[in-house]
């Protein structure tokens, strides 16, 4: 089989820190294998950039095989670019052809600031996950596997929702920069199980509290997120999300705090 | 002192608030729409139905209390959640791919005020205009007021973008709605939009249908 090569131009965002404006360079990928990743690509730009003694531009990644949600970037418009349900790490440059042009971009969101060029301080997900994405269990040794019996359609759709690495692609995709979808995920995954249910009504009333609070927009129903996640986590969360937080506003007999505005 | 959290003050707050309102103002006009069609049955029984709601303030200034209460909710949660979500992405995208939304979602900011703006031109033109015997509008009966305002092409033509902007501001917001209240099923999921789409069709061809009537002469003095 023979091996086809693409020479393919890049338009990279560069940018110094979250105060300063940035704006796209010009670089060329000549020779890239079909079999390489996208990074390795992006590797290969940037080690020619180091030997002519510039600044390679910066990414974020880990552990390359799609599980970790460190990696993305908007990729010609859609984050983690053209391949559905797949991270920009899973994405291979098979997927393009010779002469193609790319543009990539960080993720776009007052909550996720730009740090160096691609890479975005996500910690307003650590902060909306610490307010609210939690159970609380004993501590001492390990429970009985399966000590609590739990339906298999329950489980498997518990597992599907717990499938979200938080790595921000819903926001980067949403019209409003909305994090719905990533707090949908996580309160869709513990609603569900039994552990999750004695927080379950401060939950989604902190967490939603803290998405407002670290300025992401809210959900206008354009079902952006749920194309662009490479986890398929679905839009019905949403819903469900909604379900929980409207209950707990009615009915729950304690007040949770309005946390200040993050930035 | 630590404020605690209030429905309004949450994004999702603001929905809610938004598709209580919404569903308001989509049973008034759905209830406009039903009397109006009487428009059908001739001049008769028309003006008998203005002539009752005339007679019966009761019934008509609290539903007028409870539009403009519902319009103002409307308006404020749609101003706070535009000037929220603008405000969380600083830096638009050089290139930005749309996968899943539609054409109803992207204009709701538009059609909505669009429609603010109809309806104004709708109250000068039917209520205010025959008070004042604007463009040969009497009081005597709002029957020939409609026909004869329906005459002029261009009045024809406001209210068919007005109406349209409702329909298609309609499909978004009943579909919206299900969603924001948590109104959802893996079962029943796709009903919605069929429901939404049913509705919006239902009103903007209902809406559509007196100033084709006047036009087609099925609706004549
Ligand atoms: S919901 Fe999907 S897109 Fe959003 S953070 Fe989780 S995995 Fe990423």
């Amino acid at each position: 089989m023979t091996e086809r090569t693409m020479n393919i131009t890049l338009h990279v965002w560069r940018q110094d820190n979250p105060g300063k404006p940035g704006k796209f360079e010009r670089y060329e990928a000549t020779d890239i294998s079909e079999h390489s990743s996208f990074l390795e690509m992006l590797d290969l730009v940037n080690e020619g950039l180091i030997k002519d003694g510039k600044d390679p531009f910066s990414y974020d990644h880990d552990c390359r095989e799609g599980v970790c949600g460190m990696c993305g970037m908007v990729i010609n418009g859609i984050p983690h670019g053209p391949q559905a349900a797949t991270t920009t790490c899973q994405l291979h440059m098979r997927k393009f052809k010779n002469g193609d042009e790319l543009w990539l971009e960080p993720w776009r969101a007052a909550g996720f600031p730009v740090i160096k060029d691609l890479v975005v301080d996500r910690d307003a997900f650590d902060r909306i996950i610490q307010a609210g994405g939690y159970i609380t269990s004993r501590t001492g040794s390990a429970p009985d596997a399966n000590g609590i019996a739990i339906d298999k359609k329950t489980a498997d759709a518990a597992f599907d929702a717990a499938a979200c690495i938080g790595c921000g692609a819903c926001v980067a995709a949403c019209p409003n920069a909305s994090a719905m979808l990533f707090v949908s995920a996580k309160i869709t995954h513990l609603g569900l199980l039994p552990q999750g249910q004695p927080e379950r009504k401060d939950r989604a009333r902190k967490m939603v509290a803290q998405a407002d609070a670290e300025g992401f927009g809210g959900c206008t129903n354009h079902r952006e997120c749920e194309a662009a996640c490479p986890k398929e986590i679905k839009f019905a969360n949403i819903a469900r999300l909604n379900r929980d937080f409207i209950g707990a506003m009615i009915k729950a007999p304690d007040d949770v705090p309005k946390p200040q505005p993050v930035r | 002192m630590q404020q605690s959290l209030r429905l309004t003050d949450t994004s999702i707050g603001k929905k809610v608030a938004m598709a209580a309102s919404g569903v308001i103002l989509f049973g008034f006009a759905a209830g406009h729409l039903l009397g109006n069609l009487q428009v059908f049955k001739g001049a008769e029984a028309f003006n008998s139905y203005a002539e009752w709601l005339h007679a019966h303030p009761q019934v008509v200034y609290p539903t007028r209390i409870l539009v403009l209460f519902s319009l103002g909710m409307h308006v404020w949660s749609a101003w706070t959640l535009w000037s929220r979500n603008s405000d969380a992405r600083p830096t638009p995208y050089k290139k930005k791919q749309d996968l899943a939304t539609n054409y109803a979602a992207q204009t709701m900011y538009a059609t909505g005020p669009l429609f603010l703006a109809f309806v104004l031109f709708h109250l000068a033109h039917l209520t205010v205009s025959p008070e004042y015997g604007f463009m040969g509008l009497t009081e005597e009966s709002p029957f020939a007021n409609l026909v004869s305002g329906f005459q002029h092409w261009w009045i024809v033509a406001i209210y068919a973008v007005g109406v349209l902007c409702l329909g298609v501001h309609l499909r978004h917001g009943l579909w919206s709605m299900f969603q924001t209240i948590g109104a959802s099923h893996p079962k029943y999921d796709r009903y919605r939009a069929w429901i939404a789409n049913l509705f919006a069709f239902l009103i903007t061809v209902g809406f559509l249908s007196i100033p084709a009537g006047v036009m087609a002469n099925i609706v004549t003095l």
